[in-house]
C-alpha cells in the first residue's frame, strides 16, 4: 500500500496546530456558533411537526464541530459545497438565520427565493455554492470548481462536504481521481457518521477505514476526531495549507455521529441502531467537548454558557419570526430563473 | 463563399470563440492529443495549450462535473461527449446540476457551458452506438437544445450556444462531420438559438424536421418535385426553446404535415411537435400529422435490419403522399 501523505511530513504542523486552538476569543466564537446550530436545528424540528417546514430535511445536531471547524478555517474568497445536509455549513459560513430560517419556510426572502428549500441553500454573496441532493452528485462540481481556480491562477480552496455513504458511488471516484491527477485545490471531508440512511458503513463498503481510500489517488489524508471542533480545525488547515500553496487536493475522513434520524421521517433508533449505541455517541457531544476545554483553560462558566445560549435562542427566534412574516413567492415567480435571457 | 465541412465549421466555431473569450475552454475525452475522436479539435491543443484544451480520462460523469462547478464559478466549459451514447452517463450532471442549478438557487448561479458532440446512428455500430437523444434532452426545463444540420448552422449554432449564458445542448450529426456547405469567411456567423429556417419552400405540403434528417427530407422534397408535389421544408435548428411561429406559419400554407425524426416514436419530439400542430393549427389541417422515425427497436447491426429500421426519404415520400391523400 503507498504510503499515506499525512500532515505530519509538513514542518509547519506546531504553528498550526497553535492557530488551530486559538484564543479564549476564538473559543467562544467556536461554541457561539455550534449552538446557534443546534437550536436552529431543533426549531427546525418543532417548525417541521408543525408543517411550516415540509419535503426532505435533514439535521445537523451531533455534527456541528465538523461544519464549523472547517469552515472557520477559511478565507472569505473560498468556496464551500456540502450535501443536502447543509443548514449547519450554511450558517457557519455565514449565510444569515434568517434567510435559512425563510428558505426551509419556502419563502420569498428565502437565500434561494424559496426555490430550493432544505436540500438547496445557496448564496452567491458568502460563495456557498449549495446543498445538493443527489448523493456524490456535488463531488465532480467541487472538483471543477478546483479547476476553475486553478484555471484562473488563484490560491483559494473549495471545501466539499459529504457523507461517508457517498464514497461508494462512482462519482467519488470518478472526482477524487482528476482532482488528483490534475493537482487541484480542493478538500474533500467526508462526514463520516457511521450511516447512509439505515446502512451502517460496514455494511456498505468493503473497506472501513474510508480514509484508506486516499491511497488509490495517491492523495494526502487524515483522520479526524469529528467530535473535537479544534481538531477538525487543525485537520482543515493542514489541507488548506497543501491546497494553498501546492494546489494538492486532501481527503479528510472526519469521524462523526449523528444524534437524530437520517431525516425527519426516521425515528432516532431503533432500527438500524440501538438506543445504547446512540446514547454512547451522545456523551461526545461536540458542544460539550469544546465547552470542557474552555472551562479548563479559560475559565469559562455554566453562567457563561446560559447567557451564550440566551443569546443564540434570540437569533433563532429572530430568523423564525422573520421567516414567518416573510410571503409566500409570487406565482409569477413559477417561470423566472429558469432561463436567465442574457449572453456573452 | 468557401466551401467548408461540418467538422471544419464546428472547428471554427470553437477557435473562434476560444479567441474571443478566455474564459471559454474545451474538455473531454481525446480532444487535445489524439485531435478529436472525429478531428472537430483538430489543432487546438497547439492553439490553446491544455490548460484550455483538456484531455480528460474516461469519466463522463465526472467531468461533465467539473464543467458545472467551473461553470458556477464563471467559467464557460465545453464539454465534449464522445458521442451522446456515453452521455447517458453524465445525465446526472446535465440534468440535475446544469439545468437545475439557476432555479434551485433562486437565480444565483447562471450556468454558462455547452454540451457537444455527435449525436444519432451511424452506419452499423449496432444497439449501444446508434441512438439519438434529443427527446430526452428537449424535455428537461433549464437546458436549450440545438441540432444543426448543416455547415452553416453547425458553426451559426455552436457559437451562439457559446455565447449564451444558459447550458446549450448541440446534437451533432454523427453522418454530417463530412458533409459540405457553404460558409462564408469574413463574416460573423451566428445563427440565433430559436429560430427555425425554411430550407426549401412548397406549397403542398412541410416536412418539420432538424439535424441529420433535413438531409433525408431534402432528398425526399427532391422526388416529391419529380411528381410536381411541392414539400416545404421547416428545420427547426432549435429544439428547445422551438419556434412555434415557423411551424404555424408553413402549416397555414401547406395544409399538410409531416415531422420526421432521428429518433424513436414513443414519446418522441416529433410528437411534441405533432401536439403543437393539432392544438393550434387545427383549422388549417387537411389531413391528420405523420411521423416519421426510427422503429421502436434497437438498433441492429445487419446491413438490411438497419436499413428497414432508420427513417429514410423512401418512408418520407410515402407519409407525404400519405397526407396528400395520393397514396395508402
Ligand atoms: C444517488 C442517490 N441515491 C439515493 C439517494 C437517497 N438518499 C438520500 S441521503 C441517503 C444516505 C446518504 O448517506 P451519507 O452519504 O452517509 O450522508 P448522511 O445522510 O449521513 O449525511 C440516501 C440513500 C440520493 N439522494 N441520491
Amino acid at each position: 500500500m503507498p504510503q499515506k501523505k499525512s500532515s505530519e511530513q509538513n514542518g509547519a504542523s506546531g504553528s498550526i496546530d497553535a492557530a488551530a486552538r486559538g484564543d479564549a476569543a476564538l473559543r467562544r466564537d467556536l461554541l457561539r456558533e455550534m449552538l446557534l446550530i443546534r437550536r436552529f436545528e431543533e426549531r427546525c424540528a418543532e417548525a417541521y411537526a408543525i408543517g411550516k417546514i415540509g419535503g426532505f430535511c435533514h439535521l445537523y445536531i451531533g455534527q456541528e464541530g465538523v461544519g464549523v471547524g472547517a469552515i472557520s478555517s477559511l478565507r472569505e474568497d473560498d468556496y464551500v459545497i456540502a450535501s443536502y445536509r447543509e443548514h449547519g455549513q450554511a450558517l457557519a459560513r455565514g449565510i444569515s438565520p434568517r434567510a435559512v430560517m425563510a428558505e426551509l419556510f419556502g419563502r420569498v426572502d428565502g437565500c434561494s427565493k424559496g426555490k430550493g428549500g432544505s436540500m438547496h441553500l445557496f448564496d452567491r454573496n458568502v460563495n456557498f455554492l449549495g446543498g445538493h441532493g443527489i448523493v456524490g452528485g456535488h463531488l465532480p462540481i467541487a472538483t471543477g470548481v478546483g479547476f476553475a481556480i486553478k484555471y484562473r491562477g488563484g490560491d483559494q480552496v473549495c471545501v466539499c462536504f459529504f457523507g461517508e455513504a457517498a464514497v461508494n458511488n462512482g462519482a467519488f471516484h470518478e472526482a477524487l481521481n482528476m482532482a488528483a491527477l490534475w493537482k487541484l485545490p480542493v478538500i474533500y471531508l467526508i462526514e463520516n457518521n457511521r450511516y447512509g440512511m439505515g446502512t451502517a458503513l460496514e455494511r456498505a463498503s468493503a473497506i472501513n477505514d474510508i480514509a484508506e481510500r486516499a491511497c488509490s489517488y495517491d492523495m494526502p489524508s487524515e483522520v479526524v476526531d469529528g467530535q473535537d471542533v479544534l481538531a477538525v480545525r487543525a485537520a482543515t488547515m493542514r489541507a488548506l495549507q497543501r491546497a494553498r500553496s501546492e494546489s494538492i487536493p486532501t481527503l479528510l475522513e472526519v469521524r462523526t455521529y449523528r444524534f437524530m434520524g437520517h431525516s425527519m421521517s426516521d425515528a432516532v433508533s431503533g432500527t438500524y441502531r440501538s438506543k445504547e449505541e446512540l446514547e454512547e455517541h451522545m456523551k461526545r457531544d461536540p458542544i460539550v467537548v469544546l465547552r470542557m476545554t474552555m472551562e479548563q483553560e479559560d475559565g469559562w462558566t455554566d453562567a457563561d454558557t446560559s447567557k451564550l445560549d440566551e443569546e443564540v435562542k434570540a437569533v433563532v427566534q429572530d430568523a423564525w419570526d422573520f421567516a414567518d412574516a416573510s410571503p409566500e413567492p409570487p406565482l409569477e415567480a413559477l417561470y423566472e430563473d429558469v432561463f436567465v435571457d442574457t449572453t456573452s | 463563399m468557401p466551401i467548408i465541412t461540418y467538422r471544419d465549421a464546428l472547428n471554427q466555431a470553437l477557435r473562434e470563440e476560444m479567441q474571443r473569450d478566455d474564459r471559454v475552454f474545451l474538455m473531454g475525452e481525446e480532444v487535445g492529443v489524439y485531435q478529436g475522436a472525429y478531428k472537430v479539435s483538430k489543432g487546438m491543443l497547439q492553439e490553446f495549450g491544455e490548460m484550455r484544451v483538456v484531455d480528460t480520462p474516461i469519466t463522463e460523469l465526472g467531468f461533465a462535473g467539473v464543467g458545472v462547478g467551473a461553470a458556477m464559478v464563471g467559467l464557460r466549459p465545453i464539454i465534449e461527449f464522445m458521442t451522446w451514447n456515453f452521455a447517458l452517463l453524465a445525465l446526472d450532471q446535465v440534468v440535475n446540476s446544469a439545468a437545475k442549478m439557476l432555479s434551485m438557487s433562486g437565480g444565483q448561479y447562471p450556468m454558462a457551458m455547452v454540451f457537444r458532440g455527435p449525436n444519432g446512428a451511424a452506419l452499423q455500430l449496432s444497439a449501444q452506438h446508434s441512438q439519438a437523444w434529443e427527446s430526452w434532452l428537449a424535455h428537461i426545463p433549464g437546458l436549450k437544445v440545438v441540432a444543426p444540420g448543416t455547415p452553416y448552422d453547425a458553426k451559426g449554432l455552436l457559437k451562439s450556444a457559446i455565447r449564451d449564458d444558459n447550458p446549450v445542448i448541440v446534437l451533432e450529426g454523427e453522418m454530417l462531420y463530412n458533409t459540405k456547405g457553404e460558409v462564408p469567411e469574413n463574416e460573423e456567423v451566428v445563427v440565433p438559438l430559436g429560430q427555425a429556417e425554411v430550407k426549401r419552400e412548397g406549397a403542398d405540403v412541410s416536412f418539420i424536421t432538424w439535424g441529420k434528417m433535413v438531409l433525408v427530407a431534402q432528398q425526399a422534397a427532391e422526388q416529391l418535385a419529380k411528381e410536381n408535389i411541392a414539400a416545404e421544408i421547416i428545420d427547426l435548428r432549435t429544439l428547445n426553446p422551438m419556434d412555434a411561429d415557423a411551424i404555424a406559419s408553413s402549416v397555414s400554407k401547406t395544409n399538410r404535415a409531416v415531422v420526421l425524426e432521428e429518433g424513436w416514436s414513443v414519446a418522441g419530439f416529433g410528437a411534441h411537435v405533432a401536439d403543437f400542430v393539432q392544438r393550434e393549427c387545427f383549422d388549417d389541417l387537411d389531413a391528420p400529422v405523420l411521423r416519421v422515425h426510427q422503429e421502436d427497436v434497437p438498433m441492429p447491426y445487419a446491413k438490411n435490419l438497419e436499413r428497414a429500421a432508420k427513417p429514410d426519404a423512401k418512408k418520407a415520400v410515402a407519409a407525404a403522399k400519405k397526407v396528400l391523400y395520393l397514396e395508402n
